[in-house]
């Protein structure tokens, strides 16, 4: 996998001892108690990773989600479905190639897959614009949204961008009408949506390819309102404080599965997703395949109910009218501080903060 | 959301001018021509410098005394109040910037929602504060705003929303502020399913997260003269790209010149226009 030399400089230990590790290698062969020392270098490397990778600040998430051998888009439509056939163009200015659309199958569905595409060349990611789509991507994407409505096709959104671009173009082109009409679009497109943050969840641009029936991430994606260099920027004047504005904004999968703003987390091999792509495509492909069984064959009406629900229910905030009231869900169940975890306890009334996300 | 970038300093303006929206004394110098201006006199003409016809900052409550029939509006949700779900910090606590935010305007967060009369039409109507914490949107605002347009759905009312937000979606909610855009156009796809009308007025500023979502979903889009109105801040792309941007570059008449809004109405005729689109839709 290793495509690049790029280093994460926490890893460094990693590298370090698989350094040594492959130097003893060498020799373990002659002899045998080289060959124990190997033994027990290579449980403390696993150790290590676990280690490592069991407790990464946000900063730290941010940079792996970002690593340059992570598998994109085009990695998972190889190694996860088979026969993807690109579908190009928006069919009005161009074809945004920051955002990939097309059929596909995985194992007997037929389905449709728009992702964000990063590039990994020099030349490639400048094709892309580095994964940081132009409206017509959009656009294309919405018109591929539709395509598979139509054809009762269910819809997979692979997540992965910085951004929506912030250039003269985008905005002459219409940058926010085309997020907001792709949101509006998605909230009831009468087919089933699955959306995974791959890599990047970075602001509006994620959102426009992120409301569907399951919204999932990868354990070390991370899914955000602002990038964390733009956070510091404006809140503490200067880019240099990226990792406090990375930890405050709670931007990693495990912090959003507790706010209830995701489904599901999807673990990733050990050192995570750009050490080995083909294990991380299996567990993708395990996790889409069981929810493609679920949500499949499932009544529209029910399927958009269910959706218009869950987004609905997203919202923390303290409604001095309903605290006190009883709580046995009338319907209207956004009340006091209205966390959105689906079961849990967090539907408390009364003015304290709520435990859950404390 | 990016557009955050663009207006920090205009921020930090707010916090040392409490004078902006709230004028005392008697004269006020237009942010647009620069002249002194008698402040009697622009309020006559209901924040609009007599000079150059630059459209001042209009607080939510003068805003809705302006638009809606007087005495008719009644408030919804008023209650609804924020709070700090990710016990947010930069310089300072984030419910200690509520509380500052909360005194010095008045308000318990950037959106007042209602319902009210035009004309003799009755409405439902939402607007944003861009003075609250830029006007950003939170739980609160999102919860507020789709409130409102479930209820324009139930009541078969249109729907006015006035927007103003130089901050789009507010970080210091994270990503529970970014689901409000996506929570609130929901809302508006099941309006629009049941054939509800949605004016969307543009104001000075509307930008990021709200302009990405609720401000640009409209069937009618209205905006303000010469408003500051995108996606990214100006200061983001400048930024990004490196070059000068163009003159007259994300205002009002840049949107309608590449056609993204309906029609630019002066804030003198905003309620006529209101009430003569409504008339149009048979609503």
């Amino acid at each position: 996998m290793a495509g690049t030399e790029y280093r994460l400089s926490f890893e460094r230990p990693i590298y370090e001892l698989e350094a040594r590790l492959q130097k003893l290698d060498t020799l373990a062969n002659e002899n045998p108690e080289a060959r124990n020392e190997l033994r027990r270098l290579r449980r403390e490397l696993t150790d290590l990773k676990k280690r490592i990778y069991g407790n990464l600040k946000p900063w730290e998430t941010v940079e792996v989600a970002r690593h340059p051998d992570r598998p994109m888009t085009t990695d998972y439509l190889e190694l996860v479905f088979d026969e993807f056939v690109e579908l190009h163009g928006d069919r009005c200015f161009g074809d945004d190639r920051a955002i990939r659309a097309g059929w596909a199958k995985l194992d007997t569905y037929r389905v449709m897959v728009i992702g964000h595409q990063k590039g990994r060349t020099v030349k490639e990611r400048q094709a892309c614009n580095f994964g940081f789509a132009h409206p017509e991507g959009y656009r294309k994407a919405i018109a591929r949204m539709r395509l598979a409505a139509k054809f009762h096709l269910p819809l997979i959104c692979l997540i992965d961008t910085g951004g929506a671009y912030p250039g003269i173009g985008a905005e002459e082109r219409g940058q926010a009408q085309v997020i907001a009409s792709s949101m509006f679009e998605m909230s009831r497109l009468p087919t089933p949506v699955i959306c995974v943050v791959i890599g990047e969840g970075g602001s509006g641009g994620a959102l426009g390819l992120g409301v569907g029936d399951r919204v999932s991430m990868l354990e070390h994606a991370y899914y955000s309102v602002i990038s964390p260099e733009g956070c510091a920027g404006i809140l503490w004047k200067s880019g240099t404080f990226k990792e406090q504005a990375a930890a405050a904004l709670k931007m990693t999968s495990k912090d959003l599965l507790k706010l209830g703003l995701i489904d599901e987390v999807i673990r990733e091999p050990l050192g995570g997703a750009h050490r080995d792509h083909h294990r991380m495509a299996s567990k993708l492909k395990l996790h889409l395949r069981s929810n493609l069984r679920e949500l499949v064959g499932t009544p529209i009406d029910q399927l958009l109910q269910r959706r218009y629900e869950k987004f609905r229910r997203m919202g923390v905030f303290l409604d001095a009218a309903e605290a006190g009231k009883p709580q046995n869900g009338d319907g209207r169940d956004t009340t006091a501080l209205a966390a959105s975890t689906p079961g849990a306890a967090s539907r408390a009334a009364g003015k304290q903060t709520d435990s859950l996300l404390s | 959301m990016a557009a955050n970038a663009s207006d920090s300093s205009s921020w930090k303006n707010m916090i040392k001018r409490p004078k902006r929206g709230v004028p005392e004394g008697l004269w006020r110098r237009c942010p647009g021509c620069q002249e002194t201006i008698f402040r009697k006199e622009a309020e006559k003409r209901l924040g609009v410098c007599p000079e150059c016809d630059y459209h001042w900052y209009v607080p939510a409550r003068e805003r809705i005394r302006q638009v809606l029939d007087e005495g008719t509006f009644e408030e919804w949700d008023a209650e609804l109040e924020p709070t700090d779900p990710l016990e947010f910090v930069d310089s300072r606590p984030y419910c200690q910037r509520l509380k500052e935010e909360q005194e010095r305007t008045g308000l318990r967060d950037a959106a007042v929602v209602g319902t009210g009369m035009i004309r003799a039409r009755r409405v439902a109507f939402g607007v944003t504060d861009s003075a609250f914490i830029m006007g950003s949107m939170g739980s609160v605002v999102g919860e507020k705003l789709t409130r409102t347009v479930e209820r324009a759905t139930e009541q078969h009312l249109p729907l006015i929303i006035i927007s103003g937000s130089g901050g789009g979606a507010r970080m210091h909610e994270g990503l529970l502020s970014l689901m409000q855009m996506a929570k609130v156009s929901a809302a508006l796809a099941r309006f629009d399913a049941a054939e509800g009308l949605f004016i969307s007025v543009l104001t000075n500023p509307t930008m990021g997260g709200v302009a990405a979502s609720f401000a640009s979903l409209g069937d009618v889009v209205f905006a303000e003269p010469k408003a500051l109105i995108g996606f990214a801040g100006p200061r983001t792309i400048k930024a990004t790209i490196r070059i000068e941007l163009p003159k007259g570059f994300q205002t009002s008449e840049f949107l309608l010149e590449h056609g993204f809004i309906d029609r630019i109405v002066r804030r003198q005729d905003l309620k006529s226009e209101i009430a003569r689109t409504i008339d149009f839709c048979g609503k």
